[in-house]
């Protein structure tokens, strides 16, 4: 189980950068289609909101990539 | 601790946290009405979406309003901090019903609004981390996950309180329904935000007469809370991981499906199903009330059984089913194949003079009548000018469609399920949060990833998913894609990685 958790890390990893990718391309595809201040203000809200996230979601693969997850902290002691 | 005591605890915490839920929910509930007093007037869409973005600015701060008052509550204590949050949310949501409209003082009013509506999210950013963490440290081991699901009922019933508050005010206004209605878009809006202040005048009595949790002033006699609970939480890899682990894990997934089933489901049934304003609304409010008691039997069964499995399989029952049940919604409410009784379609045709231009407005009702029992209510509105050869460009035509009883019930029946998968993923949900991280920074580690997963990933909901529909306008049921996918992923992360042990001791 230990050994699925570590690869599915690189996943989890991968799927950051695809994620604000595709997020950004989006993004500028409907701002170009549509170039009024609401599509700017909304596109923009989601990009800086979601790319945080998906960071977040790359720093979690590294975590399970490195084993962080092998075993759970059992008490504070171990936080 | 005595059944009475913690029965008060759970009381003080779950009126507190009701209100502050209600407050929130109004604003979006009167989004529309909201936009035509607050926000210019000459593009309804741009009106709306401007409400609806303030909406998500309601959404989006409230991670930071986690982070402002978690450190707060971490450092000073649960009790002030959670009614300092109270009294903010009740304060922006009695001002909100005191502002001058967009006619009166202009480009002031939709700021003031924004900017009350922020200290909204602020405020709920800190309140469900206090509640659910007071009363999770004056819980036994055995019964944390029953305790606080009466925490985790609050956010439905506040739901249900607003949906409530705002259909009885809209029908008491005059005797003459449709006057009635007119008042209430008019001015009778601000009856909903302007009672609030009595129930959080209550809430603030009953929370006062509590004391602070025993363990965080155990901790605080001893001298042992945190210095920095920011730095302790986020800084800290191994405290970080767990904070990550619990938003990508947990309440990301549990986040959509909880704004899936509630609030997507009602707009669904609204504008895409296009049902009459009041049955989509009570199809909720009887949804609700059928289902909520789940969260307290989801939230018990935990004790015994463990978190994990209970939330995922809500996950896992919403991201196969979400497709069948909406398509189910639209069928219901489809009338393109649906056999018409010709010879009782209506229509009746009202002229209306419009004062000083000598013009008026025409308003054509038709109603159609179905063998299944739909009716169809359609209404065009033009104006009739004076001056020969003017006419309008663009006739408003707005539609609804009355269901009849079966067809009803089976609205409110799929609803129901859908709302039975919240409880699933949120019954258990605090005890699961509270048991992740130690007591002198549990405030703050479990409020960020409460509130990213339900306030960004979850509030966004609606609105990504009414977008989608709009960038992919060929299937109608295309929005679902996004908590689908969102709560597919939560579920393969918490499958692999999330424990199913139950911490005996959150003593620490």
């Amino acid at each position: 189980m230990n050994t699925i958790k570590r690869f599915a890390g690189i996943f989890w990893i991968v799927l950051g950068p695809l994620a604000i990718f595709y997020l950004i391309k989006t993004a500028a595809e409907e701002i170009a289609k549509k170039p009024v201040i609401d599509t700017k203000i909304q596109w923009i809200v989601f990009v800086v909101i979601f790319v945080p996230i998906a960071i977040g979601l790359m720093i979690f693969g590294w975590y399970a990539f490195k084993g962080e997850y092998d075993h759970l902290p059992e008490s504070s002691k171990e936080i | 601790m005595k059944p009475t005591s913690i029965r008060s605890v759970i009381l003080a915490s779950s009126v507190g946290t009701l209100i502050e839920w209600y407050d929130f929910y109004i604003f979006g509930s009167l989004a529309t009405v909201i936009a035509s007093q607050f926000f210019p007037k000459t593009n309804p869409t741009a009106a709306l979406l401007s409400t609806l973005a303030t909406f998500a600015a309601g959404f989006i701060v409230r991670p930071f309003g986690a982070l402002v008052f978690g450190r707060l509550g971490d450092l000073i204590g649960r009790k002030y901090t959670f009614l300092l949050t109270l009294i903010i949310m009740g304060g922006s949501t009695f001002a909100i019903g005191l502002i001058p409209s967009y006619d009166r003082i202009g480009v002031f009013a939709p700021i003031i609004i924004l900017l009350l509506r922020l200290l909204q999210g602020l405020a709920l950013g800190g309140e469900y981390g206090g509640a659910a963490t007071y009363v999770a440290e004056h819980s036994p081991a055995n019964r944390r996950g029953y305790f606080t699901s009466w925490i985790q009922t609050t956010a439905t019933l506040g739901l249900f309180l607003s949906l409530g508050i705002i259909l009885i005010t809209r029908h008491s206004l005059d005797s003459d329904l449709s006057k009635s209605i007119s008042k209430f878009n008019d001015w009778g809006w601000r009856i909903p935000f302007l009672v609030s202040i009595v129930l959080v005048g209550i809430s603030i009595y009953i929370r006062l007469k509590m004391k602070e949790s025993p363990l965080f002033a155990k901790l605080k006699d001893e001298g042992k809370t945190s210095v920095n609970p920011l730095k302790e939480s986020f800084a800290h890899r191994s405290n970080l991981k767990m904070v990550l682990l619990a938003l990508f894990g947990a309440t990301m997934g549990q986040g959509v499906v909880w704004y899936t089933g509630q609030f997507y489901a009602q707009s669904f049934i609204e504008n895409v199903c296009k049902i009459d304003f009041e049955q989509s609304r009570t199809i909720l409010i009887w949804a609700i009330l059928f289902a909520t008691p789940f969260f307290v039997v989801f939230g018990k069964w935990s004790d015994k059984v463990g978190r994990k499995w209970i939330m995922l399989t809500g996950m896992f029952l919403a991201i196969i089913t979400y497709r069948p049940l909406f398509d189910q919604l639209l069928s219901i409410s489809d009338t393109t194949n649906k056999k018409e009784f010709v010879t009782r379609k209506e229509i009746n045709t009202k002229i209306t003079p419009l004062e000083n231009t000598g013009n008026s407005l025409r308003t054509v009702t038709s109603i159609r009548h179905y063998k299944e029992g739909i009716k169809l209510i359609e209404v065009k509105t033009d104006t009739l000018y004076s001056q020969p050869g003017k006419a309008t460009l663009k006739t408003d035509i707005k539609t609804s469609k009355l269901l009849n009883d079966e067809n009803y019930r089976w609205m409110i029946l799929i609803v129901f399920v859908m709302i039975l998968y919240v409880t699933m993923v949120y019954g258990p949900i605090a005890a699961f949060l509270v048991e992740l991280f130690p007591t002198k920074i549990r405030y703050t580690s479990m409020s960020l990833p409460y509130h990213i997963g339900n306030g960004v990933f979850g509030g966004l909901t609606p609105f990504i998913a009414t977008l989608l529909t709009t960038i992919y306008t060929g299937d109608k049921l295309v929005g679902l894609y996004y908590p689908i996918i969102i709560a597919a992923v939560c579920l393969v992360i918490g499958v692999l990685y999330v424990s199913n042990k139950i911490d005996p001791d959150v003593n620490n």
